[in-house]
């Protein structure tokens, strides 16, 4: 973390740590109060459980939110889960909620989603907070100008105890993007053409934050889709400045301020914003206007390329350890190298995710479907982020768009994003999805998952190989009104 | 926390980079509630056939590194996923530190966590340390926390640099739970002062 600037100028993360230091040298290694410590299934039994052998309590259980998202199945709800052992995990999570008063939405709750979408949706996550929770998608809340990041279970025990963490300040980058964007081309396509451009490890340990013209422009939904795949490129956080779009979002949301208060914190939030002159470790600039649909190629996001590109040739590349990466990838991958990105057929179509599974994004890719039908060869699945999604797209018929093209509409939770649920791909099969790692076996053992934005995923859907969305009428484009 | 002050062990190579979470421990195994247990489940993807033999190809699965307890690998270890199952099983696997370039950073702060040393060389040092590992049968280092050095029996090889927040917690096995609750006053001050509309996940509890 850099100093003040001229005059004092501070980054919105370095005042957000000041503004939450208990104790501690600023400098070096400090002791942050959390505002908001989001809890799921999967990353908390080893903490409740050491919590409970060292005979203590949830400090905090009014700043902790605990949703059951991970392993869920997303047929009908009601039915009991096939998977014991996965069931057991979630009874677990709903024991450790009951003894130490934390609410929960377990999967009756009409709240319930994956836990990065309904903060943001109740109005939870809010500019200037400390967020953080067992997973590291938790960047994703950084996107209205919280200071949000992933622990580990240990910490997770930590922040339950104390309802602090020790942290030491991080390197900040800037990473402005500016210009307008073209049509078809998504907040997706920004986060992989960054990613693909610094690299997995280009922001290591960093703290982004976003900033621009095109960051300006994008909606709530988009800065968070841009803010969720901030850790693709090894960043700790990544974080927008708040702005008149935030308070616009905020604005009415249940757990948000009202009337006076609203008024009060809106202040608040607005002045967290980084100084006009600030200073950051690193700066970076993207140009919006020549970005592309991207589509990844390989088994890691900076394996990327553009729509109407290829794969890249091993010679093409800069280094052995590169080639090595990407000769092992592509061996994994079932895909040769210079093959055209269109000229790759797919089985499977997932849209959701934390990433890319809100109303937005629903909207954006029902779309592309409207009208048309999935190729006969693919399975394609929809799966809403949360409850609250799933309502409101099925208040704008946006299940029956994707129903009558052939589309399962199915229930909220993570799904396929990391197949923990039975939502899993079969060895060799090969998906378009629009989640945010396309690491070996993420979709399940064997499965190939090439990542994009809501609406390439479904017009590969129709297709059942990758099109250049660009190439649909201009009506289908997400951003043609 | 037991303390690490120094220790010497065996190396295992697994020389490529940005070796993620997923693949050190694949989310199969995430459903289990306890801490233990993970070590035959680590790597496991890549570590056996799909009949459950060992995958002869798989580096880590080299007779010579039987009884390893250093894992050397390449940049970025440990990106992604936050599990901190997959330090679980590389404990469990029986290793105790890991040298590489850099690391992922939820993956590091997991490490030390569970006293998993994460040595961190330049790019240079960890790729010849990982190719003496190929190249030497039975290839040893000594890893000395307190002086932070890396040697191996001819001589000092390099330093490596460690927090000190940290390198205090392991040496003197101290828990950054416990050493957070000293500041129980400080927390409560804090507490006070922060804004009235602050968020409440209490009163969302009725919330339909
Ligand atoms: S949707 Fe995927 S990335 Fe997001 S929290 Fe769930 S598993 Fe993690």
């Amino acid at each position: 973390m850099s100093g003040p600037g001229p005059g004092g100028a501070r980054t919105a993360y370095r005042k957000i740590w000041d503004a939450h230091r208990v104790a501690g040298d600023p400098e070096s290694r400090a002791l942050l109060f959390v505002d908001l410590h989001l809890v799921h299934e999967v990353t908390s039994p080893q903490a409740f459980e050491r919590l409970r052998q060292a005979g203590r309590t949830v400090r905090r259980p009014d700043l902790t939110l605990a949703v059951m998202d991970h392993t869920v199945p997303t047929g009908e709800r009601g039915q009991p889960l096939q998977d014991p052992v996965a069931a057991e995990q979630l009874r677990q999570l709903e024991g450790n909620c009951e003894e130490q008063g934390i609410t929960l939405f377990d999967l009756r709750h009409r709240r319930q989603g994956i836990v990065h979408v309904v903060g943001p949706e109740l109005g939870l996550t809010q500019p200037g907070m400390t967020i953080v929770c067992g997973d590291s998608h938790t960047s994703t809340h950084g996107a209205f100008g919280a200071l949000a990041f992933g622990i580990g279970t240990s910490e997770v025990e930590q922040v339950l105890a104390t309802q602090c963490l020790w942290q030491a300040p991080a390197p900040t980058l800037e990473i402005r993007v500016e210009g307008g964007l073209p049509l078809g081309v998504t907040a997706k396509d920004v986060a992989l053409a960054i990613i693909g451009e610094v690299g997995v490890a280009g922001a290591l340990g960093s703290v982004v934050e976003y900033t621009g013209s095109t960051i300006r422009g994008l909606s709530m939904e988009g800065r968070l889709t841009v803010c969720n795949m901030t850790i693709e490129a090894g960043a700790r956080a990544g974080l927008i400045s708040p702005d008149q779009t935030t308070l616009s979002y905020l604005e009415g949301r249940p757990a948000c301020p009202r009337g006076r208060d609203f008024e009060a914190a809106a202040e608040t939030w607005l002045a967290l914003a980084s100084d006009e002159g600030a200073s950051f470790d690193r700066s970076l600039r993207i140009a919006a206007e020549r970005l592309a649909p991207h589509v990844t190629w390989g088994t890691n996001p900076a394996m990327v390329a553009e729509v109407t590109g290829r794969i890249p040739r091993l010679s093409e590349l800069p280094g052995e350890a590169e080639r090595e990466a990407a000769a092992r990838a592509l061996s994994y991958m079932g895909l040769e190298e210079g093959t055209a990105i269109e000229d790759i057929a797919v089985d499977r179509v997932f849209i959701g995710s934390c990433t890319n599974g809100r109303l937005e994004d629903l909207r954006a890719a029902a779309a592309v479907v409207a009208g048309e039908r999935v190729h006969p060869r693919v399975r394609a699945m929809v799966v809403p982020g949360s409850q609250t999604v799933k309502r409101a797209a099925e208040s704008e018929g946006l299940d029956e768009i994707f129903r009558r093209a052939g589309f399962e509409w199915r229930e909220s939770g993570c799904s396929m994003c990391l197949g923990m649920n039975p939502d899993v791909l079969a060895s060799g099969e090969r998906c378009a999805s629009t989640s945010n790692r396309n690491f070996e076996g993420r979709q399940g053992a064997g499965g190939r998952t090439h990542l994009v934005s809501p609406p390439m995923a479904a017009a590969a859907a129709l297709h059942g190989h990758f099109v250049d969305v660009r190439q649909l009428t201009l009506a289908e484009l997400p951003g043609a009104r | 926390m037991e303390g690490v002050r120094r220790f010497e062990g065996l190396c295992a190579a697994l020389p490529r980079r940005d070796v993620d979470t997923d693949q050190i421990i694949p989310k199969q195994f995430l459903k289990r509630t306890g801490r233990e247990g993970y070590g035959d489940a680590c790597f496991f993807d890549w570590r056996y056939l799909p009949d459950g033999r060992p995958r002869p190809e798989f580096e880590l699965n080299d007779p010579a590194y039987r009884g390893a307890s250093i894992l050397v690998s390449g940049a970025n270890f440990g990106c992604g996923s936050s599990r901190e199952h997959a330090v679980w099983a590389l404990r469990g696997m029986g290793f105790r530190a890991v040298v590489a370039a850099s690391f992922g950073d939820i993956f590091r702060a997991n490490s030390l966590q569970n006293g998993l040393l994460p040595v961190q060389l330049s790019e240079v040092q960890a790729d010849a340390i990982a190719a003496r590992s190929v190249e030497r049968r039975g290839y040893r280092l000594l890893i000395d926390l307190e002086a932070q050095t890396v040697s191996d029996r001819d001589g000092e090889i390099c330093g490596f640099a460690i927090d000190p927040f940290w390198k205090e917690c392991l040496t003197l096995g101290r828990d950054p739970l416990e050493l957070a609750l000293d500041h129980a006053a400080d927390i409560s001050s804090h507490e006070l002062r922060r804004a009235a509309w602050l968020p409440r996940c209490s009163e969302l509890a009725g919330l339909t």
